[in-house]
């Protein structure tokens, strides 16, 4: 409803539907105009009804102070709309002039009604707990008001804590006053409780401010480390590979080699979900591995996993004997590609490594090609799993590995 | 269209280059009748041509390939997709078959591997090729086991919502490489067999509704959970 009536370029009527302080339109603080705004009649009239509260023991001023302290300014008049001029110190004045008011007041007449030591302690109240505004805003610097410094508290904290605190203090003294002068008996009591529920209310709202201001910053700084690291990434590999690629370019086979391996990288890199970056998983040594053999032997492999777990020592032993059907498959098969093939089940794990090369007699396989027997085979029993090679001549080579509960049989 | 007809074929990608190397090395093998770099040129010209095969991007940047078979496949049911791609990401190529798509291959695939796989989809098959059907195991994959929803899922089961042993022997097979032909050979099958499993695998792919299904594309991302 708000957001219709309010079409987007109309800051005065947006402004009007949600209670904010138009700094453009403010005789003091815009307390007034933002609430006539809100109500939809006249400032003129908020703020003569403002005045003569304040008659009235300085209720007006009391009120006036608090939503002076709670209701934010409209985001645009806080950019733009803040006019230079002393007399925007104005509700500073007034503060000061209200407390003037209520010691001459304390001093002179007896404090019956206790009110004004209430308006005094929430004047010092409105000091300390005006919200930040703007706090990131990064305008051209220039000395600031006085006024900027009250709307300012992260950073120019002390001279409007110091007031605050005043404001405060004199507030309380003047209420314990009227308090203990009626009862003598046990006041201590009630002063240590107030004093206590007073340095609450001061402290507090300065804790939350500062670690809500710690916060920001953090995200602020985590936002950019991310985008550097983003940045350090692609300088390390995709401007590296390129700088590479363009003093090969005679070499098609080196460069297509480079631009496999840095796809292969970038995508990894891409995929990875946050959270699962650290964790090595079966499908992560495979890809690895695939991407050292591919590198060495220049033979494309084409990598497809269903499944993952985590790596243990066993799964380990099956990614190293992948390896080397890998580089067996690469370095002597002559094969265009190899594929290869892992399926990770909660049981039971298996990987195929596939070459279309000249393929050989699995049951004579030369002496020299300790590969097979020794880095596959023997690996795989050594660790409670099973291999199998088929290969015919001519037909290529296919490298079962198997692992889990099933190859016990 | 019979056998001995070439097939006629449009290439949809939004990269010149990548267009006119797809161009040259499909050769003379299919008569490429027309290409776009996005998806309206690529309506217009289906439209216009009437190809057999319609080689697809799944990455553009006005939509990719679900895009132009969403504004393409009803009014032309006689027009067949083949996905074409460097995406892995399991959830686009999944979202282009779903889409419509007969069959995924990577552009990494040969020339001549790729005219083979465009006859094949002109003449009804799907193109399978190991990556895709990795990401189809993966997809299928949480039914097998009996996991904590493993009742709620028998009940949700449907003959569409899961594979076949059989259907899953033949993906294993072609994930590990196999040609169609040497699946056949593997498991003592035809390879008329063999391809009317795929062919199968492919209509439960676009037509299950199995949660297990969308869940997984959700946690891949498919299914976009905001937005309108």
């Amino acid at each position: 409803m708000a957001s219709a009536q309010a079409p987007a370029g109309q800051p005065r009527v947006a402004s009007a539907t949600s209670l904010r302080r138009p700094l453009d339109r403010a005789l003091l603080g815009g307390v007034c105009a933002g609430l006539a705004d809100r109500m939809g009649i006249e400032p003129l009239v908020v703020r003569v009804v403002m005045v003569m509260a304040s008659t009235v023991g300085g209720l007006g001023v009391a009120v006036y102070a608090v939503a002076w302290a709670l209701i934010p300014v409209t985001p645009e008049s806080a950019v733009s709309g803040r006019r230079p001029g002393a007399w925007r110190q104005a509700p500073l004045i007034v503060l000061a002039v209200a407390a003037l008011f209520a010691g001459v007041h304390l001093a002179g007449s007896h404090v019956g009604e206790g009110l004004w030591p209430l308006v005094l302690g929430t004047c010092g109240l409105a000091l300390l707990w005006r919200p930040t505004v703007a706090q990131e805003g990064s305008g051209p610097r220039r000395r600031p008001t006085l006024r900027e410094y009250v709307n300012r508290p992260a950073q120019v904290g002390a001279p409007r804590l110091i007031a605050g605190a005043l404001f405060v203090a004199f507030g309380s003294a003047a209420l314990l006053h009227a308090v203990g002068v009626q009862h003598s008996l046990g006041k201590a009591i009630w002063a240590v409780a107030i004093m206590a529920a007073v340095l609450g209310l001061v402290v507090g709202p300065m804790v939350v401010r500062l670690a809500s201001s710690l916060s920001w910053e953090r995200s602020a700084r985590i936002r950019e480390q991310e985008r550097a690291e983003v940045a350090a990434h692609l300088h390390d590999s995709v401007l590296q590979t390129l700088a590479l690629i363009q003093k090969r370019a005679a070499d098609p086979r080196e460069v297509a080699g480079l631009a496999r391996r840095q796809e292969r990288e970038l995508r990894s890199w891409l995929l990875v979900r946050p959270g699962e970056a650290e964790q090595d998983t079966v499908a992560g040594a495979l890809e690895r591995a695939a991407a050292e053999v591919e590198e060495l032997h220049r033979v494309p492999i084409e990598v497809v996993t269903v499944g993952d777990a985590p790596l243990d020592g066993e799964l380990e032993a099956l990614v190293q004997a992948a390896r080397e059907a890998m580089t067996n498959a690469a370095k002597f098969a002559g094969s265009e590609r190899v594929d290869l093939y892992a399926e990770v089940e909660a049981e039971r794990v298996e990987v195929f490594v596939r070459d279309r090369g000249v393929g050989f007699d699995p049951e004579s396989i030369p002496q020299d090609r300790r590969g097979v027997r020794d880095s596959i085979i023997a690996r795989m029993e050594r660790h409670g799993g099973r291999a199998a090679v088929r290969s015919s001549a001519g037909e290529g080579t296919e490298v079962e590995l198997a692992m889990g509960e099933e190859t016990a049989a | 269209m019979s056998a001995r007809e070439c097939p006629r074929v449009v290439i949809v990608d939004d990269h010149r280059l990548f267009r006119a190397g797809v161009r040259a090395e499909l050769g003379e093998e299919v008569a490429v009748v027309g290409d776009a770099g996005s998806v309206g040129e690529a309506v217009a010209i289906i439209r216009e041509q009437q190809p057999d095969v319609v080689l697809v991007d799944v990455h553009m940047p006005d939509g990719g390939g679900v895009e132009v078979i969403a504004r393409v496949a009803e009014e032309q049911p006689d027009v067949r997709f083949l996905a074409l791609s460097v995406s892995d990401a399991a959830e686009d190529v999944i979202a282009v078959i779903r889409a419509g798509a007969r069959g995924y291959v990577t552009k990494t695939i040969s020339g001549a591997e790729l005219a083979d796989a465009v006859r094949r989809v002109a003449g009804g098959d799907a193109v399978f090729s190991p990556r895709l059907a990795g990401f189809v195991l993966d997809a299928f994959a949480q039914q097998a086991g009996g996991g904590p929803d493993a009742q709620e899922r028998a009940v949700a089961d449907r003959e569409l919502d899961q594979l076949t042993p059989r259907e899953r022997e033949v993906l294993r097979h072609i994930a590990r490489g196999y040609m169609y032909k040497e699946v056949a050979q593997s498991l003592g099958i035809s390879v008329k067999t063999v391809e009317a499993h795929v062919s199968a695998v492919l209509r439960k792919l676009q037509l299950s509704s199995r949660h297990e299904l969308s869940r997984w594309a959700v946690q891949r991302r498919l299914v976009s959970l905001d937005g309108p």
